[in-house]
């Protein structure tokens, strides 16, 4: 489905992202996880061409993203990012339509296609008519999913899209968003710094470092066979507070 | 959709305003087609050129010719340039300032050369209208009674009295600098102050020698005495009519009713028509339709307007140098604060132009534009539009540079074009940013466009300048309390489009979430 080879990126003189390989088959949740700084976010802004590489080649069911495919490709491709990027003077019914709209879609169809997404993320019909200020940040995050999953996207990207909540309600959309995956089927990339949330999504984990893939591969196979030192004291960076928590409790 | 119809009001006002200015140039082409068979006056910032000025339209309108007066239109270079680009047929003028100001560098020494200078001009000038309108030397008629004062040199003799000249007169070298060379006057007692305060001044006793003009109004009204200039030290200023060569071909009755005015004007004459307008406060056109009828025994009509016809006639004339030029300036200056944003180096340029612009002194980019433009209108409405440029460009610009980078880039992932990009989301969320300079700019275009009365296009810098003129507090008041008012209600206006523009979540962005989850 996407093909990610030799894609290298420069902000100036230092190198944000080395020569890269990926391959993401359909149908897959894959999850970029790492330290800030890591590149994660770089290689999925790559995969939506918002910047363009300076070297290698990102392949898309096929084509070649180019600056003059762009357009037509990001169509097809569903963009979440942490707060939500929703438009403050649209109403939720006009951010999540505003492209089918352009795109100058039938007005029942996407009325229709409306209620289907707000059933999907539980989104109640008397939320359409407010703005984006009016509602919560749980809901927002609905209501940028909704936009992302409006013309059917082959692909869906979500740049940390959970990171702005607080735990209670994170943890809610976690459960929801995962059956959702389940439900559509949908190829999905997913950018992260949490290593459960990473587990709890991924199929396969992409762990990053300075700009490089240090590991590829299911959880387990990252916390049972580490390829460098620095992928267990990641895993472990994190699981260490936890682990005195129920050390505490006993 | 609804930003499309936001979008859609929008260019419907530009797409109107644009019409009214091509409208209103379509008009103006057609009146100066029209002036190519009348005959157009000019006349300088002071109330004798006006009266003068009044005078040559009076009797040109005698022949039954169209006649305008472009009534202080500004000092000599403004009405010299004008009658030479044939803006104007005709002004008067002072042989002084034509020998020693506008053709110092020919040194001409007669009459006879001057004549010919103009001619090779291709203008002609009247012989002398009778009055000497030089610099002169006054004193209170009592006192040089009691000093025995005649002449300038008897001031020898009286070093003990306080002596106040106009700042022009202590700058110029053939002022008191040069007088007092030539008298070798001994006071050391010598201020500078303006001109009419100097009346006041010698009025209430703190000053005692003075500079005037000879035809002055107020030396009859403060009962001076102009001393003699015994040793011929000023230039003479004999008032004449200088117009353009072609009026002769276009118009010999109305080149031959100027002529009659010559020699019959003397000073005193002059000095009493001036104080008819300037102390009892009379119309210019009816004291001149006056001494026409006494002098020539002409019968002319005319009409004064009434104070509301004046306010409307500046009202329409300001508005529609505001209109014109705001409008034009929002409809470049939008364009150009998005080209500022999206093209980063270009939009240094473009601000920096537009910067560059804004420090101009509005009163000179006024007069910049005279050469390119003429007078009237035009060089106004043009003054006017560089002006506005730069508070909505620099909005614009900054408008779309604080939107924030996630909602770019949400647009942009959505697969959304520049362009639409810029329609549905970019636009929109700007409006208030945009708005708030346009209305900057509308403000200080309201403003600005009282000086443009300075060249010659009217609005309510009409009668301010011509209240500063007559020293006339009402008459300024009734220019200065419109053009406060209009500023206030074009204001109110746009703060009337922006609650109907802007989307109602902007307006209440202060508003903080309402509802949880």
């Amino acid at each position: 489905m996407l093909l990610i080879s030799q894609v290298s990126k420069h902000y100036g003189d230092a190198p944000v992202l080395a020569p890269t390989d990926l391959q993401i088959p359909g149908g897959e949740t894959l999850v970029l996880i790492g330290p800030s700084g890591c590149g994660k976010s770089t290689l999925l802004r790559l995969i939506t061409g918002l910047i363009q590489p300076d070297s290698g080649i990102i392949t898309f069911e096929g084509t070649e993203l180019s600056p003059e495919n762009i357009l037509q490709i990001r169509q097809r491709m569903g963009y979440v990012i942490q707060e939500g990027g929703l438009f403050p003077h649209l109403s939720v019914r006009d951010n999540v339509t505003v492209m089918a709209r352009y795109l100058r879609r039938d007005a029942r169809w996407i009325d229709g296609r409306l209620n289907e997404v707000a059933q999907l993320v539980r989104l109640p019909e008397k939320m359409m008519r407010r703005f984006p200020a009016e509602l919560s940040g749980g809901q927002r995050q609905r209501v940028s999913l909704m936009r992302a999953l409006m013309l059917d996207p082959d692909l869906l990207l979500l740049d940390e899209p959970l990171g702005a909540l607080d735990p209670m309600i994170r943890y809610e959309l976690q459960q929801e968003l995962k059956a959702i995956f389940a439900q559509l089927g949908k190829t999905v990339v997913m950018v992260t710094h949490d290593i459960a949330e990473a587990a709890f999504f991924g199929h396969t984990l992409v762990l990053m470092r300075d700009g490089r893939i240090v590991q590829t591969g299911p959880f387990n196979e990252l916390a049972q066979t580490p390829a460098e030192p620095f992928v267990e004291q990641f895993i472990t960076a994190q699981r260490e507070p936890m682990a005195q928590l129920v050390e505490a409790l006993r | 959709m609804k930003a499309k119809q936001r979008v859609g009001v929008m260019l419907l006002g530009f797409c109107a305003l644009l019409a009214i200015t091509v409208a209103s140039t379509v008009t103006n082409a057609a009146t100066s087609a029209k002036e190519l068979v009348s005959i157009t006056i000019g006349s300088k910032v002071f109330t004798e050129s006006v009266i003068l000025g009044e005078m040559l339209r009076h009797l040109a309108q005698q022949t039954g010719i169209e006649t305008h007066h472009q009534r202080q239109l500004g000092g000599t270079r403004v009405l010299w340039n004008a009658l030479l680009s044939g803006e104007i047929d005709a002004y008067p003028e002072y042989t002084g300032t034509l020998l020693q100001e506008i053709m110092v560098k020919e040194n001409l020494q007669t009459e006879a050369e001057l004549k010919q200078a103009l001619t090779a001009h291709g203008l002609r000038m009247t012989p002398a209208l009778g009055f000497n309108n030089t610099y002169a030397i006054g004193i209170k008629a009592e006192l040089a009674e009691r000093l025995r004062l005649q002449s300038i040199s008897d001031l020898k003799n009286h070093p003990e009295l306080v002596l106040g000249f106009s700042n022009e007169f202590m700058d110029r070298a053939d002022g008191w600098p040069g007088l007092q060379q030539a008298y070798r006057l001994p006071h050391q007692n010598v201020r500078g102050l303006d001109h009419d305060l100097a009346y006041r001044g010698i009025a209430s006793g703190t000053l005692q020698v003075i500079d005037l003009y000879a035809t002055d109004a107020e030396i009859a009204y403060y009962k001076l005495r102009t001393l003699e200039d015994d040793l011929n030290y000023f230039p003479v200023y004999n008032a004449v009519i200088v117009y353009r060569a072609d009026v002769e071909q276009r118009a010999p009755e109305v080149a031959a009713m100027f002529n009659r005015l010559a020699g019959r004007i003397d000073a005193a004459t002059m000095s009493s028509l001036n104080a008819q307008v300037k102390l009892n406060g009379e119309a210019e056109s009816a004291v001149a339709a006056g001494f026409l009828k006494q002098a020539l025994n002409l019968h002319v009509g005319y009409q004064i307007q009434t104070a509301w016809q004046r306010f409307w006639k500046h009202t329409a004339e300001h508005l529609i140098l505001v209109g014109i030029s705001l409008s034009a300036a929002i409809f470049f200056a939008v364009p150009l604060g998005i080209l500022a944003a999206r093209r980063e180096r270009l939009g240094a340029i473009v601000l920096g132009v537009a910067g560059i612009l804004q420090t101009i002194p509005s009163l000179a980019l006024f007069v910049f534009m005279i050469p390119l433009l003429g007078i009237g209108g035009p060089p106004a409405i043009m003054a006017l539009f560089l002006y506005s440029l730069l508070p909505i460009i620099r909005n614009t610009y900054a408008g779309l540079k604080d939107i924030p980078p996630a909602i770019v880039e949400s647009a942009q992932a959505l697969g959304l074009s520049s362009r639409a990009r810029l329609r549905i989301v970019e636009l929109p969320l700007a409006t208030r940013t945009i708005l708030a300079g346009i209305k900057t700019s509308a403000v200080i275009n309201v403003g600005t466009a009282s000086l443009s009365a300075l060249i010659g296009a009217g609005g309510y810098g009409q009668p301010i300048l011509t209240g500063i003129r007559l020293d006339d507090m009402g008459l300024i008041l009734q220019g200065a309390i419109p053009a406060a008012m209009l500023a206030l209600l074009v204001q109110g206006l746009f703060e009337l489009i922006e609650r109907g523009l802007l989307p109602k979540e902007l307006r209440m962005q202060t508003n903080e979430v309402k509802s949880a989850s």
